[in-house]
C-alpha cells in the first residue's frame, strides 16, 4: 500500500508537467492577448511591443514556458494583467472555491446518495417515478435557469436569502450556490446510486447477510451500501476538480469571486500567466483526488488489494 | 454600512421622547450626510492610474478620487474650470495653464504645476506603458518620448513647461483649438509626488485629489471610498462615501438591488428593462450618454472598396429597422442614430439630427434598389462579425441581421459571425482579417464633435478599424482643428461629417444611454455624459 | 501471466474478505445460463448468448417501447422537420417578440420574433445529432480505453489513467476557445468531436473502476481458471456486469452535452449561425424568464422529453443485460 502511494505520488510529475504544458500551448493558440488591452482601438505599435516584453511574450513558447515553470518552482506565479500577482489571486479565490465545493459535495454525497438508496430499494415504486422526475428536470433544466429561478425566489420574493455572496463568502451565504453548483452532479450520482443498489440487491452476499438474520439497517448499509458506492466514489472523486475550476456559470450568478470566475475572466483576456496558474493547482487536486479515490476502492470492496 | 444605518435608527427611537424633532428634521433635511451608500462595479482590467484607465469601471473610481484642470458638467456636458484658473493662448498652439491656489491632495500636499506635468509626462513616457499614452501625443516631443517604435530618446515632453508654482506652459505640434476642453479627461488629472515615490503603494491604494478618499481597496471584490472632509473643491461629497462592489453580473446587481442588498445599480441589463418601472418604479434613471453604436466595414478588402459599393453599404443601413430594434431589444434605453456623434454634444457642440438623413431611416425596397445597382452583396451576403464574451452584442445582431433578411427577402443574406474573445476579435482587426461588416462602438472621451469624428475616420487614426481613407474629410478635419473660432470649426466637421454620410464609412446604428436603479435610501441619483453616476451629488436616507 | 502486474491487486477474498461473499452460492451464479428462458420459450438445447436474451426481454419491456418509440419520433422529425412544420426557423418579425401562443404559433414567439415551435422543432436536428453522437462518442471511446485500463491493470492502467489526468485537467472553456475557434465548418461535427475529446475521461474513469470490481468477481475468477480467453472474459463475463455504471452516466451526460453545445455557441465557438438548436434557444430565453418564459419552456421541454427517453431506454438496456434479474 505503501509503496503503491509513492508510485503513484511520482506518476504525478509528468502528468503535472504535461498538464501545465499543454494548458500553456493552448493559451498561446489563442492569439495576441495585447490586442485586447487598449478598448475598442489599435494599441500603439510601441506599446504593444512594451507590453509583450513586460509579460513575457516576445520570448519563444518554450523559452516562456520554461521560465515560468522556474519561476512556479520558486513560487513566483507572475502577475495579472491588471497588475495583481497570481499568488494573491489564488489566496483570495481558493478559499472561497474550496468551501462552494465543500457544499456541493456534501450535497452530493448526503443527498444525492440518499435518495440513490431509497429509490434504489423500492424500484419502479411511485418514490422512484417521482425522483427519477427530479433528477430529470434538474439534468434538462441548465444550471444558469436553476440557479437564476431559485436566486429570484428565495432572494427576492420571499427575502429568504441574499440573493448575492458578500466578498467574505461565510458557508452559510453559500448553501443555495452550492445547492445549484451541485444539482447536476446530484442527478448523476442518484442514480449510479440507485443502480449499483438495485444490481447489488440480489447479490449473494446481501442474501447471506439477510439469512444470516442481520438486521435490515446493517444490511443496507454495511453490505449493500459499501459494496454498492465505488462506481458513485470514482464520479464524485472526479466530479471535484469539474466543481472547483468549473463553477463558472454558478459563481456569476451568485457574484462569487472564485477559481471558476478568475479562470474564466484569465481565459478571456489570455493571460496565460492566471489560467496556467490556477489549472496547475486544479491538476494537482485532480491528482490527490484520483489517488484517494483510488485507495477507496480497497477500503469498500475488501476483495480489491493494492500491492 | 447597513449595520451603521440601523444602530443610528435604533439611537434616533431611543432619544424619540427626547429630541424627536432632530432626528426627524435631519431625515427630512436632504439626507444624512454621514451615510454610506453601496454602488455596483466592475473589475477594473487596468491599473488605477489615470493614464492607464480606459474603460469606464476605472474611469468611475478615478471621477471620485481626481479632479483635473476642466471637468465636464454632469449634465450639460460643458467642459468647466475646476482647478484650473485660466487657459490662454493667442495662436491655438501654445497654451499657458495657471493653477487654481488652495488645492490639496488628500495627503495635504500641495497641488501644483508640476504635479500636473510630472503625470503628463510619466502618462507619454514609452516606459510606463500607459494604454492612454496617446491623449498626449498632441504635445510637442511625444515622439521622442514614445515612438512608433524603437527606444525613447527623451523622458520628458518638450512642450511641457512650469514657469511658476502655478503655471506651466504647453507646446502643441499642431494647431488644436478646442485642447483645452479635452483637459477634462481623466488621463490629465494631476499625481502627487507619492504616486513616483513609493508606486506600488500608490495603486493598491490610490491618492489623489478629489472629493472621496480611497479607505481601502480589496481588489476583485470591493473599494470603500470614503468623504474627504477637507475637500478644498466646490463640489463636495452630499454622502459619507461609496462602498463599490464588484459584480461579474450586471443581472446579479440588479437582484441585489430589487432585494435591498444594494443602493445603486449603473448599466441595468436589457433583459430587465421591461420590468424596471413595475419593480423600481421612479427610482430609474435612462439619460442619454455619449455613447455610438456603429458597423464597420472593411476597406482593405477590395469587395467593399469598389466604385458603387458605397451603394450597398447605404442599402444595408437602410435595410435596418433602427426604431423597432431600439424598441424592442433595448426598450428605449437607445435611440435611433440619425448622425454621427451624440445628442450630448448638444446643437452648439456639432450634434445635428437627421444628418444622415433618409440613409438612416428604414427603407426595405430603396435598400433593396441600391444594393442591386451597387452590385449586390459581396459573395450574395454578408456577416456581422462580433465578440461574444462582453457587452451582450448577440441579441442585437441577431435583430439587425433579421431586419437585413427581412428587407432584402432572403433568408440568408445576412448572419452573426460570433467570435470567443474581445482580444482576438481586436486581433482580426488590428490584423485586418475581417471580411464582413463588424461591430464599433465608440463610447466619447471628452465631449468634442472632434472625438467622435477623427479617432474613427481619420486615415490611419488609432480607431479607424475599417481603414476608411477620404483626402476630403482629412482636409476638412485638419482645418477644424486650427480654427479658433468654435462656431465655425464645429461647421467645419459637420461638413466632414457629410462625407461620411454620403460614402457611409460606417453605419449607424443607434445612440446609447446610459441607465441607473436605486433604492429608496437614495435620491438625487443623475450619470453624467459618459454614463458614470455623479456620486457625490447623491444624497442617502 | 499478467495478474502479477495488476496494481490494484485483486485477491480472492473468501473468508479473509469477513465471509461477505458465499462461494457456494456463487458457483451457480455465472452469467453463462442454462439454456431456459425465464419463460422457457427458448430453444432448448442450443445456448442463447446475453445479448438476444436481453433483446428478447426488451421487446416485452414497456418502457422500452415507449422510450423507443419517442426516439423514433424525434429522429423522424430530425430528418424530415417539413412534415410537421409549415414555417421556417429563420422567419422573425422582430415586432411579434415574446409574444405569447395565437393560432398558427401555438408555442408562441421568441425575443427576436421568431416561431418557437418551428424552431424547437427545427432544433431538434441538431440538439439530437449532438447529444447522441457526442454520447455515444465519449461512451465507446471512455469504455473501450477504461475497460483496458481497468481490466489489463499494471503499466497499461497508469499510462491510461494518467492520459485521463492530462484530459480533465483541460477547461471546457478554454479548450472550446483554442480548438472550436479555428474551425471554420459549419457543421455540427466540430462541436460533436470537441465533446467526444473532452467528456471520454468521465466515462472511462467509471468504467474503469466498473471493470475493477467485476474483474474479481468469483465467476469471473471461476472462467479465468476454467481457461476462458481474454476477449470471452471482458465481453462474456466482465462487460455485462460493468455495463450498468457507464449506461447510466451516459445517459444523463446527454442531457448536459446538449446544453453544453449551447454554452459553446454561447461562447461564440459552438455551432455558427444561423444554426438552430435547443441549446442555442434556452440560453437565448433564458434571461427573458420573467417576461417570457413561454420561449424558454417548450426547448427545455423538448431537451427533458429527449434526456427522459434516453434514460428510461438505458434502464430498460440496463435490467435486461443483468442475468441477477431473471
Amino acid at each position: 500500500m505503501g509503496r503503491y502511494v509513492v508510485r503513484r505520488l511520482i506518476q504525478m510529475v509528468p502528468v503535472f508537467v504535461g498538464a501545465t504544458l499543454l494548458i500553456f500551448l493552448m493559451v498561446n493558440v489563442m492569439g495576441d492577448p495585447v490586442a485586447g488591452l487598449c478598448g475598442e482601438r489599435r494599441c500603439d505599435p510601441a506599446t504593444a511591443a512594451r507590453l509583450e516584453q513586460e509579460f513575457g511574450l516576445d520570448e519563444p513558447v518554450w523559452r516562456q514556458y520554461l521560465t515560468y515553470m522556474g519561476n512556479v518552482f520558486t513560487g513566483d506565479f507572475g502577475t495579472a494583467f491588471n497588475g495583481q500577482e497570481v499568488t494573491e489571486l489564488m489566496a483570495t479565490a481558493f478559499p472561497v472555491t474550496i468551501r462552494l465545493t465543500l457544499i456541493a459535495i456534501l450535497f452530493e454525497v448526503v443527498v444525492g446518495i440518499a435518495l440513490g438508496v431509497v429509490t434504489g430499494l423500492r424500484r419502479g415504486r411511485p418514490v422512484d417515478t417521482g425522483v427519477l422526475l427530479f433528477t430529470l428536470v434538474v439534468v434538462s433544466v441548465p444550471t444558469f435557469v436553476t440557479g437564476l429561478l431559485l436566486q429570484l425566489l428565495l432572494g427576492v420574493e420571499w427575502g429568504w436569502i441574499r440573493p448575492s455572496v458578500s466578498s467574505g463568502a461565510p458557508f452559510d451565504e453559500l448553501i443555495l450556490p452550492g445547492l445549484v453548483l451541485a444539482s447536476v452532479s446530484l442527478a448523476y450520482v442518484t442514480r449510479l446510486t440507485r443502480t449499483s443498489i438495485a444490481e447489488n440487491r440480489r447479490s449473494d452476499y446481501v442474501r447471506t447477510a439477510v439469512a444470516k438474520g442481520l438486521p435490515h439497517r446493517r444490511v443496507v448499509v454495511r453490505h449493500l451500501l459499501r459494496n454498492s458506492l465505488i462506481p458513485v466514489v470514482t464520479f464524485i472523486g472526479a466530479d471535484i476538480g469539474f466543481l472547483m475550476g468549473g463553477a463558472i456559470v454558478t459563481e456569476r450568478i451568485f457574484n462569487i469571486h472564485g477559481v471558476g470566475y478568475q479562470l474564466y475572466q484569465g481565459i478571456l483576456r489570455q493571460n496565460t500567466q492566471t489560467v496556467v496558474g490556477f489549472v496547475t493547482v486544479l491538476v494537482l487536486v485532480f491528482l490527490v483526488a484520483n489517488l484517494v479515490v483510488d485507495l477507496l476502492y480497497a477500503v469498500l470492496d475488501p476483495r480489491i488489494r493494492y500491492a | 454600512m447597513r449595520g451603521a444605518t440601523h444602530a443610528r435608527r435604533a439611537v434616533c427611537a431611543v432619544a424619540a421622547v427626547l429630541a424627536a424633532a432632530a432626528c426627524e428634521a435631519e431625515a427630512s433635511g436632504g439626507g444624512d450626510a454621514g451615510a454610506v451608500l453601496s454602488a455596483s462595479w466592475g473589475d477594473p482590467q487596468n491599473p488605477l492610474e489615470p493614464a492607464n484607465t480606459n474603460e469606464v469601471q476605472g474611469g468611475k473610481v478615478l471621477d471620485m478620487v481626481f479632479r483635473g484642470l476642466k471637468r465636464y458638467d454632469p449634465v450639460t456636458g460643458e467642459a468647466k474650470d475646476m482647478l484650473a484658473e485660466r487657459i490662454e493662448t493667442s495662436d491655438s498652439r501654445n497654451f499657458t495653464v495657471t493653477v487654481k491656489d488652495g488645492w490639496t491632495f488628500s495627503n495635504g500636499e500641495k497641488v501644483t504645476a508640476r504635479s500636473f506635468v510630472d503625470a503628463w509626462n510619466y502618462g507619454a513616457s514609452l516606459r510606463n506603458n500607459q494604454r492612454n499614452a496617446y491623449f498626449f501625443g498632441y504635445i510637442k516631443g511625444y515622439d521622442q518620448v514614445h515612438p512608433e517604435e524603437g527606444e525613447q530618446t527623451a523622458d520628458t515632453l518638450s512642450g511641457l513647461k512650469v514657469t511658476g508654482e502655478r503655471t506651466f506652459t504647453v507646446e502643441l505640434a499642431q494647431k488644436f483649438s478646442t485642447f483645452p476642453d479635452t483637459l477634462g479627461y481623466n488621463a490629465f488629472a494631476p499625481l502627487p509626488r507619492a504616486f513616483f515615490d513609493d508606486h506600488d503603494a500608490w495603486v493598491r491604494k490610490p491618492v489623489g485629489n478629489g472629493p472621496y478618499l480611497v479607505d481601502s481597496y480589496t481588489r476583485g471584490s470591493q473599494m470603500s471610498l470614503r468623504t474627504w472632509n477637507d475637500y478644498p473643491g466646490p463640489d463636495k461629497a452630499r454622502n459619507g462615501g461609496v462602498d463599490l462592489k464588484v459584480y461579474t453580473d450586471a443581472n446579479t446587481a440588479y437582484t441585489d438591488l430589487m432585494a435591498g442588498n444594494l443602493d445603486l445599480a449603473d448599466d441595468i441589463p436589457a433583459a430587465q428593462l421591461k420590468n424596471v418601472r413595475s419593480d423600481l418604479g421612479d427610482r430609474y434613471l435612462n439619460t442619454p450618454a455619449g455613447i455610438l453604436q456603429t458597423l464597420a466595414f472593411p476597406y482593405y478588402d477590395d469587395a467593399w472598396n469598389k466604385p458603387g459599393s458605397e451603394k450597398v453599404r447605404t442599402g444595408l443601413s437602410m435595410a435596418i429597422d433602427r426604431k423597432q430594434i431600439t424598441d424592442t431589444i433595448f426598450q428605449r434605453t437607445r435611440t435611433p442614430a440619425t448622425d454621427w456623434t451624440s445628442p450630448v454634444l448638444g446643437e452648439d457642440g456639432g450634434y445635428r439630427a437627421g444628418l444622415c438623413g433618409d440613409a438612416c431611416a428604414y427603407r426595405p425596397d430603396e435598400a433593396k434598389r441600391l444594393i442591386r445597382e451597387g452590385g449586390g452583396l459581396p459573395g450574395g451576403k454578408v456577416t456581422i462579425t462580433f465578440n461574444a464574451d462582453t457587452g451582450s452584442h448577440r441579441e442585437w445582431v441577431n435583430a439587425v441581421c433579421n431586419s437585413i433578411n427581412n428587407a432584402l427577402d432572403d433568408e440568408h443574406a445576412c448572419t452573426a459571425d460570433p467570435v470567443g474573445t474581445f482580444a482576438d476579435f481586436r486581433g482580426r482587426i488590428t490584423d485586418r482579417k475581417m471580411t464582413g461588416l463588424f461591430r464599433a462602438g465608440w463610447q466619447m472621451d471628452y465631449p468634442l464633435i472632434q472625438n467622435f469624428l477623427q479617432p474613427l475616420y481619420y486615415t490611419g487614426a488609432s480607431s479607424n478599424d475599417g481603414m476608411w481613407s477620404n483626402e476630403r474629410f482629412d482636409g476638412l478635419v485638419d482645418r477644424a482643428n486650427q480654427e479658433t473660432d468654435d462656431a465655425k470649426a464645429v461647421g467645419l466637421f459637420q461638413q466632414a461629417e457629410e462625407v461620411v454620410r454620403d460614402d457611409m464609412a460606417a453605419i449607424p446604428l443607434w445612440y446609447q444611454n446610459g441607465s441607473a436603479g436605486w433604492s429608496e435610501r437614495l435620491s438625487d441619483v443623475r450619470l453624467n455624459p459618459f454614463s458614470v453616476p455623479v456620486y457625490d451629488q447623491i444624497k442617502v436616507g | 501471466m499478467p495478474e502479477q502486474h495488476y496494481e490494484p491487486e485483486p485477491a480472492l477474498a473468501g473468508a479473509a474478505a469477513g465471509g461477505a461473499v458465499d462461494l457456494d452460492v456463487v458457483e451457480a451464479r455465472t452469467p453463462e445460463r442454462r439454456p431456459q428462458g425465464p419463460d422457457g420459450s427458448g430453444p432448448r438445447g442450443k445456448p442463447r448468448s446475453l445479448w438476444s436474451d436481453a433483446w428478447r426481454d426488451l421487446r416485452r419491456n414497456p418502457v422500452f417501447l415507449v422510450s423507443a418509440l419517442v426516439i423514433l419520433f424525434l429522429v423522424l422529425i430530425s430528418l424530415w422537420p417539413s412534415a410537421i412544420t409549415s414555417g421556417s426557423p429563420l422567419t422573425c418579425d422582430l415586432s411579434k417578440a415574446q409574444e405569447g401562443s395565437r393560432a398558427g404559433h401555438p408555442f408562441g414567439f421568441d425575443g427576436q420574433g421568431c416561431d418557437v415551435y418551428t424552431r424547437t422543432v427545427y432544433g431538434a436536428r441538431t440538439s439530437v445529432a449532438v447529444g447522441v453522437l457526442a454520447t455515444l462518442g465519449v461512451a465507446v471511446l471512455g469504455s473501450v480505453l477504461g475497460a483496458l485500463a481497468g481490466f489489463l491493470g499494471g503499466a497499461w492502467d497508469s499510462v491510461l489513467s494518467r492520459v485521463t489526468d492530462v484530459f480533465f485537467a483541460i477547461p471546457v472553456v478554454l479548450g472550446g476557445l483554442v480548438l472550436l475557434s479555428v474551425v471554420t465548418s459549419d457543421t455540427v461535427w466540430p462541436v460533436i468531436g470537441f465533446i467526444v475529446l473532452l467528456g471520454w475521461p468521465q466515462i472511462s474513469r467509471i468504467a474503469r473502476s466498473a471493470v475493477i470490481t467485476a474483474r474479481q468477481n468469483d465467476y469471473v475468477q471461476a472462467a479465468r481458471a476454467l481457461g476462458a480467453s481474454r476477449s470471452r472474459l471482458v465481453l462474456r463475463h466482465i462487460a455485462p456486469n460493468a455495463v450498468a455504471p457507464v449506461i447510466v452516466v451516459a445517459t444523463i451526460a446527454l442531457g448536459t452535452y446538449i446544453a453544453l453545445e449551447a454554452t459553446l455557441s454561447y461562447l461564440g465557438v459552438g455551432l455558427k449561425p444561423p444554426s438552430v438548436s435547443w441549446g442555442i434557444d434556452i440560453s437565448a430565453a433564458s434571461p427573458y424568464i420573467r417576461n417570457a418564459p413561454h420561449a424558454l419552456l417548450w426547448p427545455s421541454g423538448a431537451l427533458a422529453v429527449t434526456v427522459l427517453a434516453f434514460i428510461m431506454l438505458g434502464d430498460a438496456v440496463r435490467d435486461a443485460l443483468d442475468p441477477k434479474l431473471r
